[in-house]
């Protein structure tokens, strides 16, 4: 995608759906969305199938406007919850195999770089913990290990939730899920350090609590990816159904879960500390 | 025994999973040809066949695709424009488009949108028995064609500017602006052989309920009322 796609053809607007006349009058495209503006231009996600309560889809919906450039964004999925509203959003969405996401977005993001030489094209995983911890996990590990410079997120509910409730590999140890009925025999994987060990240039670890750190981790991940390297974002999005935990309380527990183990972890490298100070310098010049 | 007769994709429906019409022997029209139920046809007799379906079944539906709906490159404007000429010349016809291909769930409104993964729902509420397809990419229009030859009894009609498709009803390849207008053109001329349209008494372009409400007032409109263009 690119601005000059949303202009709508002459004399065509009045038959567009009220949906698309928004998206191109008050769109995200083109322009720099601040948490505060939440409310105040029709974002890229509204409407999706996901379940009531869901913190995925609220994660989801803060991370899609909180991409720096959405017009120069293609996403990368994979089976699972998380695709049922990626897809829907008014981004360019890629399909992968359930093994293959970071894999096709390896593909996508040197192919869009020698198309578009003078264009940041920003290419973003987002998948479920099944989709990137286990099936997938080779070649996550492998698109870190060639330095690959494109952002993969982790919408970790610590079970497949999409296919009734088998544990993952974040599953945490102990945990009795609705297929898992003798309770998770091994710890939940340590991706963040697999990450450092890769060398990952930026790694974080978040919940949905807070919009502003959600908006200012995800522009980071995103703006590092361009010029230095891998980054890896695992965000807690649990799933309320196969927990049990009522859809007025899913943010109550992701609070609890934040404060209790999975907190605010960031890891930058000097290089990818070095970048944002300079682009940051760079646009209050 | 092996069926002898030539396969004809006619309208449906067909039932759940009907063979993709390229299996059963239909073959793509080469430039200045068309496919008209599934048999190869001068170019000519393609746009009269297109044209008389057009003025005469029931609730005529132009679907423009997103590669005439945004202005994406040169050349955009003025095929769109072309296609609204054509719109012009056929009494009470709407336009619903398929601006882009995601899916939209939990339910899409059909008297807003066509959409490429359930486009039977849309020609199902508005009753259309006749449809033109333009400006749709091709893997799209595919899948769609065969979902309507499947449930519906929708007449399709392709204006492809490639290669033209074997599961519509009637098919004109590498189709620009001008072929376009030669279909408004061959509508004028059977018009003035004396066919009378369908919908002769309303004519136009008539707007979905959906399309009224929003131009009635829920769409940003700029200062002179105008919706922005």
């Amino acid at each position: 995608m690119a601005l000059r796609t949303l202009n709508v053809a002459p004399g065509f607007m009045r038959f567009m759906p009220k949906e698309y006349q928004d998206l191109v009058e008050k769109g995200p495209f083109g322009r720099q969305i601040k948490v505060t503006d939440l409310g105040t231009f029709k974002e890229v996600l509204e409407e999706h199938p996901m379940c009531e309560g869901c913190a995925m889809a609220f994660f989801i919906r803060l991370s899609l406007a909180a991409l720096p450039n959405p017009e120069h964004t293609v996403m990368v999925g994979t089976a699972g919850c998380g695709r049922l509203a990626i897809s829907q959003a008014a981004i360019p969405f890629v399909y992968g195999n359930y093994c293959d996401t970071n894999g096709v977005a390896t593909g996508l993001k040197r192919g869009l770089q020698i198309r578009f030489p003078g264009q940041h094209k920003d290419v973003v995983v987002m998948a479920g913990d099944g989709g990137l911890s286990d099936i997938g996990f080779s070649q996550v590990m492998h698109s870190w290990f060639r330095k690959e410079k494109f952002t993969t997120i982790m919408l970790d509910n610590e079970v497949y939730g999409n296919t009734g409730g088998q544990e993952s590999g974040m599953t945490r140890k102990g945990e009795v899920v609705k297929m898992a009925p003798l309770g998770k025999q091994f710890e939940k994987i340590d991706m963040l350090g697999l990450a450092q060990t890769s060398g990952v240039a930026y790694i974080a670890r978040l919940t949905p609590t807070n919009p502003s750190r959600v908006f200012s981790t995800i522009r980071k991940a995103v703006l590092i990816a361009r010029e230095v390297g891998p980054t890896y974002v695992q965000a807690y999005t649990s799933c309320n159904i196969e927990y049990s935990i009522a859809p007025e309380k899913v943010l109550d527990d992701a609070r609890q879960v934040e404060k209790e183990r999975y907190g605010f972890v960031e890891i930058m490298s000097d290089e990818a500390k070095a970048y944002l100070e300079r682009i940051d310098a760079e646009s209050k010049a | 025994m092996m069926n002898s007769k030539p396969y004809r994709v006619v309208p449906g429906p067909e039932g759940l999973l009907p063979p993709a019409a390229a299996t059963c022997g239909i073959v793509l029209p080469e430039k200045g040809e068309g496919l008209v139920l599934g048999s190869l046809q001068s170019e000519q007799e393609t746009l009269l066949v297109m044209a008389r379906e057009l003025l005469t079944r029931k609730n005529p539906t132009i679907f423009p695709g997103p590669l005439v709906l945004w202005a994406w490159k040169e050349g955009v404007a003025e095929k769109a424009a072309s296609v609204l000429e054509l719109a012009d010349e056929i009494p009470g016809v709407r336009i619903i488009p398929m601006p882009d291909y995601r899916p939209i769930y939990p339910k899409i409104d059909p008297e807003a949108v066509i959409n490429p993964c359930h486009p039977n729902l849309t020609i199902w509420h508005n009753k259309i028995e006749v449809c033109v397809f333009v400006g749709v990419h091709c893997h799209f229009a595919n899948i769609t064609l065969k979902m309507i030859r499947a449930g519906t009894n929708c007449y399709t009609i392709t204006l492809c500017h490639e290669a033209g498709h074997e599961d519509s009803m009637a098919s004109l390849p590498f189709c620009g602006a001008d072929q376009v207008r030669a279909l408004t053109e061959a509508i004028r001329q059977l018009k003035r052989e004396g066919l009378r349209p369908r919908y002769a008494d309303t004519p136009g372009i008539q707007l979905t309920p959906t399309q009224q409400t929003v131009l009635s007032g829920l769409a940003w409109q700029h200062g002179d009322g105008a919706l922005a263009e």
